[in-house]
């Protein structure tokens, strides 16, 4: 832990006094000049294959993530407990934002349970729910989909909870990536309020008119 | 939420630590032989648990570590105190001035009643500040530039308009919303001034806000002054943007606002001789994460439970000294947020494991019948505490800490130990310098009076509950998420009601904040409250499994407010509700 260092550490045995004279970490340390949007795509979006309920192979930041402005959550076909609530409610957040999905706003539900949710399977799961062009449903390696998840921070911190599916987190994660705005709402709030939610991540109107992106 | 065996969790804490310690000694760069000294290894080379070593724990996600900084290298910055200005230009108007770019929405309620004395002008905009010597330049919000704010000293009697002008960028830098609402916490504000989370406005728009600075009860039960015993004395102001919160004030938007009268002087040779001037020190403590490769504040955006920090700041600068005369000073410390509680001590290097006990003189920045001499003080997040400390106890040269014992791994709250003296995190240091020095202030003692509480026997008109829960990670009140359009009950004006809170896991805590009136406790558990605990509050720290009767008088203003947990992340993710005061109220029990 870096914030630690040798001296301090021993201080807090009491080997060493409490003032810290010394001043090395001063010495011209070189920080990164990266980009605060470079340092959110390295943390939470590796760029991983996964596969569309259409069949489709897409790699999750380049594709999906990069220069849009996305809604994302976490489901599996079979799950019986929060997930066909939060489906009907992103079906209704679909339908209020109209044309838009699919042009500069995308929807993407990304299966928990990838050894089942095969494409054909999500793709049925899709049909049942309304799923239109612009939402898609994702599967891929389990291992992959695992780190997504950690990666995007839908983890409950008790370990325990967390392996248990039927407990699994229900919120979604809505981000205007290129303007590194990001929020998160329940996925059992009010349509409604979900649609304002993202749309306060929107680009300003006069760069949304010089993208031909009015609703 | 499922039940853990204490076993389980003392098992999980315990592989927690072990696996902490084992990663602060790697990069420590410790050898055997220290560790052997340190008692920290065994003979047969296992290492030996032990609290204390971090303020955070790491979680699946490997949360970064801030560099490192050297502690109690600056000193600690006091927060200018806010200048009014001579006139505004266009002038305040009752009805919003949307042609000109207000972002009001209702007309003022009493702006005629209370005709402003003092104008003031401030704009939320972005500035660089250092935090640290060892750190880079930080890109902050700031109002007027600085961060923390600056401290507005306002009177009861003397009402005030604060114009707040949007004046952030649209590129937020990697976090924020540059969309704001400024709450001012714990005034007694009409709602169309009190920065209500959906009261929002845009880059580029202003917003007046009115602050009557008036007594509760002076249009019902006191008129035409109110309620002497309702005086606040330490408010703050900060950013309520609805589910941006925690991100916006992390960058820096909040600050003080203190409220003085005849009693309360800001003159420590009248009223109750509080301890005034550069003896009166305002305290906001506020923990961060820099990010280790760009050294810039780093906020974690795929965060739910709530943010921890491993850099302690107080008044925006990480771990600064203070030198103290020997003599009585008055601190208003306020736990800035996130998501982390403390539990203050004071702290002497040269023998950290005596007890200095000092005096608590408020509860949320109302002050308390009486003083109560005591050896530790705990916040939660939003919550205030006024302490007089008396420095003439300690010889010229001492050097006392302002340590933080209670121990916190994550955002759920904390653990519930309170850490061994000296091994908890050390925000600031006292340096006792030698010089002499007059105090006119009063010795605080266990018979001074300072307001007398309201009366809580008037029969609440209705009795309500609320639970705070969590399900599938998602925050709710009484298993409902937030709407701004959504009024959850209706309170009639001028009426009494008590309200349960009620907190049913073990695993989470929430400081609840009730926006406009304060209220008292009269169960906690069911018993009767006790020492601090007898006092008007704005805030309740629901701990593990608490449920809390509170008593209420909802007076004077109509309008929209909310109720919400101040845990920034909890906020953020919808455990808020908006209630409105209106001339007939409903019966909803369960709202
Ligand atoms: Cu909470």
């Amino acid at each position: 832990m870096p914030n630690t260092n040798r001296r301090n550490l021993l201080a807090m045995f009491g080997l060493v006094g409490d003032d810290p004279p010394a001043r090395d970490s001063k010495e011209q340390r070189k920080w990164l000049d990266t980009s605060p949007r470079e340092r959110i795509r390295q943390r939470y979006f590796p760029n991983i294959e996964l596969t569309t309920h259409e069949g489709r192979r897409v790699l999750f930041y380049d594709d999906l993530i990069k220069d849009k402005l996305v809604v994302i959550n976490f489901m599996y076909a079979d799950c019986e407990g929060v997930c066909p609530t939060i489906m009907l409610n992103l079906a209704r957040v679909q339908k209020e934002l109209g044309q838009r999905v699919g042009r500069d706003i995308f929807i993407y539900s990304l299966t928990l349970r990838p050894e089942k949710d095969t494409p054909k399977v999500l793709n049925d799961y899709a049909k049942m729910h309304g799923v239109k062009p612009g939402w898609l449903l994702l599967t891929g390696k389990p291992d992959d989909i695992e780190t997504i998840r950690r990666r995007l921070g839908f983890v409950d911190p008790d370990p325990k909870l967390d392996r248990d599916r039927s407990n699994h987190i229900g919120n979604l994660r809505y981000g205007n990536e290129p303007l590194t705005r990001w929020g998160t709402c329940p996925g059992m709030a009010d349509a409604d309020f979900i649609v304002k939610s993202i749309l306060w991540l929107d680009w300003p109107e006069e760069e949304r008119s010089k993208k031909g992106g009015q609703k | 939420m499922a039940y853990i065996s204490k076993r389980d969790r003392k098992r999980e804490k315990d592989r927690k630590i072990a696996a902490r310690n084992r990663r602060e000694i790697i990069a420590a760069r410790l050898t055997r032989r220290d560790l052997m000294k340190a008692g920290l290894l065994t003979g047969a080379g296992y290492l030996i648990l032990k609290k204390g070593l971090s303020a955070r724990a790491s979680t699946p996600r490997d949360d970064p570590q801030s560099p490192p900084t050297t502690p109690f290298v600056e000193p600690l910055p006091i927060p200018p105190i806010a200048q009014p200005v001579s006139s505004l230009n266009p002038v305040p108007m009752v009805n919003p001035n949307t042609a000109a770019g207000e972002g009001r929405t209702r007309p003022h309620q009493a702006l005629n009643l209370f005709p402003p004395q003092k104008l003031y002008l401030v704009t939320q905009q972005e500035v660089l500040k250092s935090v640290h010597p060892e750190l880079p330049l930080q890109r902050l919000w700031s109002f007027n530039g600085q961060v923390p704010g600056p401290t507005y000293h306002a009177r009861y009697g003397e009402p005030v308009l604060v114009r707040n002008v949007n004046g952030l960028p649209l590129d937020n830098g990697g976090f924020g919303l540059p969309s704001v609402s400024t709450h001012l916490h714990n005034g007694h504000t009409p709602s169309e001034s009190d920065g209500f989370p959906c009261d929002f406005f845009e880059r580029g728009q202003f917003y007046d806000q009115h602050y009557p600075n008036v007594l509760a009860g002076f249009a019902s039960t006191h008129p035409p002054n109110g309620d002497i015993r309702e005086s606040m004395s330490t408010l703050w102001y900060h950013d309520h943007r609805v589910d941006h919160t925690a991100e916006n004030v992390y960058k820096g938007l909040a600050g003080f606002y203190l409220l003085f009268n005849d009693f309360d002087t800001g003159d420590e040779t009248t009223g109750f001789r509080l301890p005034s001037g550069e003896f009166d020190v305002p305290m906001i403590f506020t923990d961060r994460v820099f990010d280790e490769g760009t050294g810039q504040l780093f906020f974690d955006l795929g965060n739910l439970d709530g943010i921890l920090g491993d850099k302690f700041l107080v008044n925006g600068r990480i771990q600064p000294f203070f030198e103290v005369k020997r003599r009585r000073y008055r601190f208003r410390w306020l736990d800035g947020g996130p998501s982390r509680f403390y539990q203050f001590h004071l702290t002497k290097a040269s023998n950290p494991s005596q007890v200095n006990q000092f005096w608590q003189i408020s509860n949320d920045g109302n002050l308390l019948p009486s003083p109560k001499l005591v050896n530790n003080i705990r916040i939660s997040v939003a919550e205030r505490a006024d302490a007089i400390i008396d420095f003439s106890q300690f010889a010229a040269g001492t050097v006392v800490y302002l340590e933080n014992r209670l121990e916190q791994d994550d955002g759920r709250g904390p653990t519930g130990d309170v850490l061994p003296a000296g091994q908890g995190d050390k925000v600031l240091k006292f340096i006792v310098t030698g010089d002499p020095v007059v105090d006119n202030s009063a010795a605080p003692t266990a018979t001074t009076q300072y307001y007398q509480l309201p009366g809580t026997a008037d029969a609440p008109r209705i009795t309500r509950t609320f639970k705070f829960e969590r399900g599938n990670g998602q925050w709710q009140i009484n298993g409902k998420f937030f709407n701004c359009d959504d009024v959850r009950f209706r309170i009639q004006q001028n009426s009494v009601e008590k309200w349960i809170l009620q907190n049913s896991s073990g695993g989470w805590q929430h400081p609840i904040h009730i926006h406009f009136e304060e209220f008292q406790i009269l169960k906690i558990n069911g018993a009767n409250p006790a020492g601090v605990n007898i006092a008007r509050k704005d805030v309740m720290r629901l701990e593990h499994n608490m449920q809390v009767e509170v008593y209420f008088r909802f007076r004077d203003f109509l309008g929209r407010y909310p109720m919400h947990c101040h845990n920034t992340i909890h906020e953020d993710h919808a455990m808020m509700l908006r209630w409105d005061i209106d001339t007939t109220g409903d019966n909803k029990t369960n709202p």
